[in-house]
């Protein structure tokens, strides 16, 4: 029996297990819209297509599956772009739908054309244009395979109007044909031999865990190499949860991960920067080396081997050179060294750590991350010390980007994986507040919070529409510094405190906002109102906006300054 | 990264031919700042298989990332990077030369030693094939520049591996 375009669809998405869209109609996707409620699929109508694509990758991150969303042609797709952006530098799982008009009007700059698939063809891992709804079921099919298999991305598959509704028999693959994607997922043993031997023998070895170590689910193989080698971690942006920063006390508390060095690069700690550029031999999971972590890229990591285990063999040997290199998912990997390094412990491990590990403490000691702490205004750190407290470090925490994102990495003790969605890679303000409800609509009786600051939330502070209307309890504080503050201490650093463009004072009233929008809106303008504004978000079922005014000029540090050595910080 | 200098490198890519994938190479290597000197694109004898020779300047470092970045798109069967392997390789050239009275036994005496082939003759002009590898390409193109080039038209590379089946 033949049956429409629309319906094979969503026959693909129920075998691929998508459980939920997050879309917005137009002219070219209204079939689509016309088949759903014969789904059992859940719809969450957004209020900007970027919201859509950060909602599905917010669920993305947050759950491991694909996240999918539903856009029509011409502006509903040019809307995607930074979402997809985002989402490919971070290695996300996502399938964009979007509309196209019908194939016989495909380059005749018909109404709401666009070619998305030539626009997205840099920042997605691949793309299609269905021509003929023979071979839907086959496009879908691939899509999400290349997702979410090998380093995950986003695919984006162009949906022309007469494609969806034509009929077609419904036979859906069992097997995808792609000749010429097979990603490698076992890793040379023989590489991971010799990287254990650089192990074995170094004086100061250090783990350098990124957001494979997430992606895969490593974070257990992790922990079990790094106490068997007594190697200490540090991670990237990315990698923050895939090593538990703290360890479960015997008294059911938590305390610091004695192996744990927290975050390195620009706006690393203290140890973890020293640690690395003092390092003999570094073992890399699941990097990239990113300029933001390396710093000037000529004196990074100078006494340094390193062997570095990805994927994606494009990641290796593009920034930093590479003594080992393993091609190879990174939990495989992991698990043949864990295996190795019990075959062939090294002796006496604990007492040949002791000097390092000392070393390292000693560093720690010298400079911890801190801030000065005060009683008449608001420090932003303090409020992201107190979201950890009260909720034992167990929320899912999203941020935007700026200084309150970085903050956040240095202040929120991240100890588990898809515990923190962040955008790194293309670093997208805007990308917080959506992405949290796309978790909260995963994991509906969580705890969401959106970290954000007065600049990004109003990038896509129109979002608190579809977290009111699809009752998706999120929580937002704002760290209002009335500054776009990372271009601000930039700018008080590097450009001769020049603030142009970089004051915000004249924002809306936030409370405001989120009342007339159907939420809650709460405001904290002194330090003794930050945990009862927590405690009173935090027990209502409903969207808050917590807008908390925070010490204006708060700068974060340790920061690298750009084209230096990540040994030569700033500390204050 | 973008490429100033370094040296010239031969590629050969199997490709799907699908819609789309030579605009997936070109954009790679306009997006990633790679060169590209010549690149040539035909079906194979296998139906849906084509094979593309790119002819790119770049260091070892650019040149295997560039290697590897081909091999990640999704329609890219095989890379080969022939500067690990031998390989054997031809262009075409259609040039079109000035010949008066004076100059046409000169032209056709480097046809001649060139093994190229007059393929249109008009009152003043010739136009030869010429096929065969950069160097003698070039060496011929010399030579006729002296008497007068009007047009020239390259296919750019075509190249295969010497030994087995790629
Ligand atoms: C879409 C986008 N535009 C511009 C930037 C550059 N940028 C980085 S941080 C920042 C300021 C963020 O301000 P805010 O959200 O208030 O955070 P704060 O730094 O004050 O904590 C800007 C403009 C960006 N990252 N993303
Ligand atoms: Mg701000």
């Amino acid at each position: 029996m033949k049956i429409r375009g629309a319906q094979i669809l969503f026959e693909c998405l129920k075998k691929e297990g998508v459980e939920v869209i997050f879309g917005y109609p137009g002219g070219a996707v209204l079939d689509i819209y016309h088949e759903m409620p014969r789904h059992n699929i859940r719809h969450i109508l957004v209020r900007h297509e970027q919201g859509a694509t950060h909602m599905a990758d917010g669920y993305a991150r947050a759950t491991g599956r694909v996240g999918v969303c539903l856009v029509t042609s011409g502006p509903g797709a040019t809307n995607t772009v930074t979402g997809i952006a985002t989402a490919n530098m971070d290695s996300v799982p996502m399938v964009v739908l979007t509309g196209q008009v019908p194939t016989a009007l495909i380059g005749d700059d018909a109404f709401q054309e666009v070619d998305i698939i030539g626009i997205t063809r840099p920042c997605t891992k691949h793309s299609y244009l269905v021509r003929d709804v023979n071979n839907l079921a086959s496009v879908i099919k691939e899509a999400f395979y290349l997702a979410r298999t090998g380093r995950p991305g986003p695919v984006v598959v162009d949906l022309p109007k007469d494609v969806i509704q034509a009929y077609a028999d419904f036979k859906y693959p069992k097997k995808v044909d792609l000749p010429g994607y097979r990603p490698t997922v076992e890793a040379h043993s023989g590489q991971v031999k010799k990287a254990y031997q650089m192990l074995k023998k170094a004086k100061a070895p250090l783990i350098f865990a990124g957001g494979g170590i997430v992606i895969s689910g490593s974070t257990e193989e992790l922990v079990t190499l790094a106490n068997l080698i007594q190697a200490p971690v540090t991670c990237s942006l990315m990698g923050l949860g895939g090593f538990p920063a703290t360890v479960a006390d015997k008294d059911g508390g938590r305390r610091p991960n004695p192996l744990f060095l927290g975050m390195l690069g620009m706006h690393g700690t203290y140890q973890a920067n020293m640690a690395i550029s003092h390092a003999d031999v570094i073992f890399a999971v699941g990097v990239r080396f990113d300029d933001r972590v390396t710093g000037k890229i000529s004196t990074f990591a100078p006494n340094a081997r390193i062997a570095h285990v990805d994927v994606d063999p494009t990641s290796i040997s593009k920034n930093v050179d590479v003594d080992v290199p393993i091609v190879g998912d990174c939990k495989n990997a992991l698990q043949q060294m864990i295996e190795i390094a019990r075959n062939e412990p090294i002796e006496g491990v604990g007492e040949l750590r002791k000097g390092w590990l000392d070393e390292i403490a000693h560093w720690a000691e010298e400079h911890p991350l801190s801030y000065c702490r005060s009683q008449d205004v608001i420090k932003p750190q303090y409020v992201i010390e107190k979201i950890y407290e009260l909720s034992g470090g167990e929320a899912i925490i999203t941020t935007e980007v700026g200084q309150h994102q970085m903050w956040t990495a240095q202040f929120f003790r991240f100890h588990r994986p898809r515990g923190f969605l962040s955008s790194g890679g293309l670093g997208t303000m805007g990308y917080g507040f959506p992405a949290a409800i796309g978790a909260q609509v995963a994991y509906p009786d969580e705890l969401v919070v959106d970290i954000a600051g007065d600049g990004s939330i109003q990038m896509n502070i129109q979002e608190l529409c579809t977290a009111v209307c699809n009752k998706v309890p999120v929580k937002v504080a704002i760290l209002n510094n009335h500054y776009l503050g990372l271009p601000r201490q930039w700018q008080e650093l590097f450009y001769e405190k020049n603030y142009m463009g970089s004051d915000l004072e004249g924002s809306p009233d936030f409370v405001k906002l989120a009342e007339a929008y159907g939420a809650v809106g709460l405001r904290a303008t002194r330090p003794e109102e930050v945990e009862p504004v927590l405690r009173e978000a935090f027990s209502i079922k409903r969207p808050v906006l917590m807008d908390f005014h925070v010490a204006r000029e708060e700068g974060v540090f340790p920061i690298v300054p750009p084209g230096k050595s990540i040994t030569e910080m700033l500390l204050a | 990264m973008i490429i100033t200098d370094g040296q010239r490198h031969t590629i050969g890519i199997l490709v799907q031919n699908v819609p789309g994938v030579l605009a997936r190479i070109v954009g790679l290597f306009s997006g990633r700042g790679y060169n590209i000197e010549t690149v040539t694109a035909a079906e194979t004898n296998e139906k849906g298989l084509t094979r593309i020779t790119l002819v790119t300047t770049g260091d070892e470092r650019v040149l295997s990332q560039i290697v590897k970045q081909l091999n990640k798109l999704v329609n890219i069967i095989k890379v080969y990077d022939f500067a690990e392997t031998e390989f054997v390789d031809r262009e075409m050239a259609l040039i079109k030369v000035r010949a008066e009275q004076a100059t046409r036994a000169e032209v056709l005496r480097i046809v001649d030693i060139f093994r190229a082939k007059v393929v249109d003759v008009s009152p003043h002009f010739y136009t030869l094939e010429v096929t065969g590898n950069e160097g003698k390409i070039t060496a011929i193109m010399e030579l006729l520049d002296q008497i007068g080039i009007v047009e020239i038209a390259r296919t750019g590379k075509a190249a295969l591996a010497r030994s087995k089946k790629h």
